[in-house]
């Protein structure tokens, strides 16, 4: 027998570039998804399952990839990123409103999803490539690459995913050193232009504002989820009203249980003890991914790897605040937890580029 | 522009990096906040609203209240049915196509249609509608194998009020129709919309009306646990609905089905009671009407049949309509000449034909005049002259107060539809009343020539049916006056307890049972020997009685020419009775619009009443018109 073949190395071979931390809290975070599919959406468990076995597999692939290789790719994935975009605005199919995917003939796409790595990636390139000399004008250049397909994404309209590949993006130049004074005076400019995004804003978006600001207004329309899922939280209590014992979720009092609004499903079944439990491994999970890129051997690692961990905290605020009544609803979905094929993937991309990054992080740079 | 070293590219970093740290524990921290507000600090409150969601109070509907007769016959019952019904507001898109698709799987038919629509005008839209009624076990199948093209419509088993006689007892059974705003208001003046959920009928008119909260019972409630969608998903606890009391009449059905058919094709009212205690055996107001059109909500054409047609089928005439009394004036003018020493009964007069009163004259029914009359023949060949004197030695103002006393011109309090507003008050005339009547001066006098008509039941005078049947059963009675009422028990649906709804303190009038006694002795000379003598021919029973025939119009000394004259310009004629004569079990009121006279028309429907009454005999066809009598009396 081929020592090769032997069952322990394929073993070996098959997990060394898995990093045990990053898989043992994301696997509960799945688990946890898969019970709270079950309690809101029992029929869909199958397919989950389905997801969550996929989403894994691509994980460990790109776990396989070398940051170098990811190097490499960014700017060609990036650029055929930006191309698919364009496509959508040009011929993408309508749906409910939105331009957002793309029929290739052979399957439809969402180019949009694919940004949220694709920006990163590419940022964190731009600026490993700069590294020795930061000027401003670099950081000039960094975002108009993060605001033009931001800009095709918002204009789609996808709020939620134009969201999540601005924060994605500012991560990077911020982590890269964006100066002080810039972060302020953005800051500062963004205060100004508020009322002019405003009018900017489609009127679904506005209403969104509105309805967060005041939900009681209109207790039947727009305001309806947001009230509903607060009352499914708070009628939770400390330890929630048990598994599949939630009477919002059960008689389906809550808006796509399911997928974006399962937290309030998640928070009514197990209460602030459970929340405070989730909470807890979304800080771990993001405390061993600042980890992995403080330890990074490069610059674009360090930047890949920060900003991707901090993208599943803006995931997770963003998810969490939205259906606790802080933020407006964005579709946003909580990180691992929703159902859905395509977030999941995306999300253990970036687990696989973490695990990839971690595994290389002695490795000197050519 | 500035150069790096790696060492402090990595400070900066790691810099940069504990601050988005902090911002992600303060984040963090801020939707810990928000937790610890909606699941600690607000989990009551929270947890109220979705107990508030999740439960739901669904009535239960009772039963409502049977109406029995006195002997048990059902006049007024419920059947379960299913109905097609349609919750507007759950409609997508055109109201009007989805009907039309709907029509393709069930019968709907344009007057479904048109009930439909005005049953939408007068909801709120949240309200689930019929669109169907009483639809066969098929059509209910079909239905729910396509139901999943029909949101917003549904299969619902009600129950309906249905009337099995049709179209008989109409006007004191009353109907029930869909709940309006005055309903709405009636039933906030009772303090009983709790109770009142999910009902959506509600008594109209007649008994269903007057006796709407015994009959309507108290509404049970189901707690079920709902979805959003509002579909019960099962039931936490429920309370049983008490069905409404069944009300057993005081009315005896065959009685009153004999009664009505007495009537054949002509308009009136009978009102026959039971003098020793007030109840009415029957009540008759005809044409007639099927108070079951009105349950589902009546159609257009047939709402305007009844209401356009020139016989007034819906006006209770034995309630509403006021007419003057004519000759059955006659036996309580009498009583109250012996009562006020006016006249005593062996005293005569000479009636010569007319009645000279400044410069008018009063003309006798009969040519010639009755000769010397005393007050035994004037009631027995209703003696106009007599009366006219009478009248003028009275003066308005006693007459008046004689004959409040035996309830004319005042509202008897029967138990059908709205106390007060059920019943007219007609007129008794007074100085008094003349007064309030008229704005002018001049036409507030009272003229001394005004009373003389008054005396033969003419002139101003105007009573309602139920009130002639009431002082002819006070008169029965002896002066002991009861209250005319339908309802003699109400069985209490929780206990089975029988009660009697209305307290019946009689009141006596004060007259000399002596002075009673000559006029009802007249009176049974009026069926022996006088003017009802035809009528009651061959009866088995002594009975007693008095024809009258009421002017619809003033001929002021013309020949009365009623073959010539229109229909609705023709007497009405009427008569009143008790029988038997000794014991008296019964007495009525028989009014016949444009009948003529009382003894050619209203006579023999009495006696048809009484003989059935008394002696079981059932007719077998309407009461025929005595052409002969006319000849006789006014």
């Amino acid at each position: 027998m081929n020592p090769d073949w032997h069952p322990r190395v394929l073993l070996y071979r098959l997990l060394a570039p898995i990093d045990l931390p990053l898989l043992m809290l994301s696997g509960l975070l799945v688990l946890t998804a898969l019970a709270m599919v079950a309690s809101a959406s029992p029929e869909r468990i199958g397919n989950q399952l389905l997801n969550i076995g996929v989403a894994l597999l691509v994980m460990r692939i790109v776990a396989q990839v070398p940051p170098q290789r990811l190097m490499h790719l960014a700017l060609p994935i990036f650029a055929g990123g930006v191309l698919l975009l364009v496509g959508v605005a040009l011929f993408g199919d309508v749906t409910k409103g939105a331009r957002r995917w793309l029929n290739l003939g052979f399957m439809r796409i969402q180019p949009s999803e694919m940004m949220k790595i694709a920006m990163p990636l590419m940022l964190a390139w731009y600026f490993q490539r700069h590294e020795a000399l930061l000027r401003l004008r670099d950081y000039a250049v960094a975002t108009l690459i993060l605001l033009v397909p931001t800009a095709l994404i918002a204009r789609q309209p996808d709020l939620g995913t134009a969201i999540l590949v601005l924060a994605a993006g500012f991560y990077v130049i911020f982590l890269a050193g964006l100066p002080w004074k810039i972060i302020v005076g953005m800051l500062g400019a963004a205060a100004a232009g508020a009322p002019l995004v405003w009018g900017m804003l489609h009127d679904y978006q506005r209403a969104r504002i509105v309805t967060l600001l005041d939900p009681e207004k209109d207790p039947l329309g727009k305001g309806f989820h947001i009230i509903q899922s607060t009352i499914a939280i708070g009628s939770g209590g400390i330890i929630g009203k048990g598994w599949g014992q939630g009477t919002q979720a059960q008689l389906e009092f809550i808006p796509e249980r399911h997928t974006d609004f399962i937290f309030s499903v998640f928070s009514e079944e197990f209460g602030l003890l459970g929340n405070m439990l989730l909470l807890g491994l979304y800080a771990m999970l993001i405390a061993r991914g600042m980890m992995i890129a403080v330890n990074a051997a490069t610059l674009f690692s360090r930047l890949l790897a920060g900003a991707i961990t901090l993208i599943f905290f803006t995931y997770a605020f963003v998810n969490m605040g939205m259906v606790s009544g802080i933020l407006p609803v964005v579709g946003v979905p909580l990180p691992f937890i929703s159902y859905g094929g395509t977030a999941l993937v995306t999300l253990f991309v970036g687990i696989g580029i973490l695990m990839s990054i971690h595994r290389h992080r002695m490795l000197v740079q050519k | 522009m500035e150069f790096k070293n790696p060492q402090e590219d990595l400070e900066r970093f790691r810099n940069r990096l504990t601050i988005a740290g902090g911002f992600v524990l303060f984040c963090f921290g801020l939707l810990f906040a928000r937790f610890f507000w909606l699941q600690i600090v607000q989990h009551a409150y929270y947890d109220t609203r979705a107990e508030d969601n999740r439960i739901s109070l669904v009535p239960i509907v009772p039963n409502r209240g049977l109406i029995l007769d006195r002997n048990g016959v059902i006049l007024a019952r419920n059947y379960s049915a299913y109905t097609l019904e349609i919750t507007p507001s759950k409609i997508n898109g055109d109201l009007e196509a989805a009907i039309d698709e709907l029509a393709t799987v069930v019968d709907v038919q344009a007057k479904d249609r048109k009930r439909f629509k005005k049953l939408l005008e007068e909801s709120k839209n949240f309200e689930s509608l019929p669109i169907r009624t009483r639809l066969t076990d098929e059509e209910v199948a079909r239905f729910i194998a396509h139901r999943y093209r029909f949101p917003g419509m549904d299969i619902k088993a009600r129950l309906f009020r249905q009337y099995p006689f049709g179209a008989f007892a109409a006007h004191l059974l009353g109907y029930i129709g869909r709940v309006n705003d005055k309903d709405l208001e009636r039933i906030a003046g009772e303090e009983q919309e709790a109770n009142y959920r999910g009902t959506d009928h509600f008594g109209k008119t007649g008994l269903e009306q007057h006796y709407e909260f015994d009959l309507h019972g108290t509404t049970g409630f189901e707690q079920v646990e709902v979805d959003a969608g509002g579909h019960a998903v099962r039931t936490l606890e429920r309370t049983a609905p008490v069905a409404g009391n069944d009300l057993t009449l005081t009315v005896d059905a065959k009685l009153q089905e004999i009664a009505e058919k007495a009537f054949g094709t002509r308009r009136g009212a009978l009102v026959a009671i039971e003098p020793a205690t007030g109840g009415i055996l029957a009540l008759v107001s005809v044409p007639n009407y099927d108070p079951n059109l009105f349950v589902d909500g009546i159609g257009t054409s047939d709402w305007d049949g009844l209401n356009t047609s020139a016989d007034k089928p819906m006006v209770n005439r034995a309630l509403n309509g006021a007419y003057p009394p004519g000759s059955t004036f006659k036996p309580y003018m009498a009583l109250a000449a012996l009562t006020l020493g006016k006249r005593r009964p062996e005293q005569v007069i000479y009636d010569p034909g007319y009645f000279n009163f400044g410069n008018y004259t009063f003309r006798d029914d009969k040519k010639g005049g009755h000769g010397m009359v005393n007050m035994y023949a004037s009631i027995v060949h209703s003696c106009d002259t007599y009366y006219y004197m009478l009248a003028n030695d009275l003066g308005i103002d006693n007459i008046a107060n004689f004959m409040r006393q035996f309830g004319f011109g005042q509202k008897t309090g029967i138990d059908l539809g709205i106390e007060g507003t059920s019943e007219s008050e007609g007129v008794l005339p007074s100085q008094e009343w003349k007064r309030k009547r008229f704005k002018k001066p001049e036409q507030q006098k009272w003229y001394a020539g005004e009373t003389i008509s008054i005396g033969i039941g003419q002139g101003y005078n105007s009573y309602t049916p139920i009130q002639l049947a009431q002082a002819v059963a006070g008169l029965a009675n002896d002066g002991v006056m009861y209250r005319p009422h339908l309802v003699r028990t109400v069985t209490d649906a929780r206990t089975g307890e029988k009660r009697a709804p209305v307290p019946t303190p009689p009141r006596t009038i004060a007259i000399k049972q002596e002075h009673i006694d000559v006029v009802k002795q007249a009176m049974v000379g009026v069926n022996k020997e006088g003017t009802g003598a035809r009528a009651f021919a061959g009866a088995g029973y002594v009975s007693a009685g008095k024809t009258g025939t009421a002017q619809v119009f003033s001929y002021k000394g013309a020949e009365h020419k009623t073959e010539t004259m229109a229909a609705h310009l023709r007497d009405h004629a009427l008569f009143i009775a008790y029988a038997p004569a000794e014991q008296p079990t019964i007495a009525l009121a028989v009014l016949v619009e444009n009948g003529g006279f009382g003894a050619q028309a209203a006579a023999p429907i009495a006696r048809q009443v009484l003989d059935y009454y008394l002696l079981g005999k059932v007719p077998n066809a309407p009461a025929p018109a005595d052409e002969a009598a006319r000849e006789e009396e006014q």
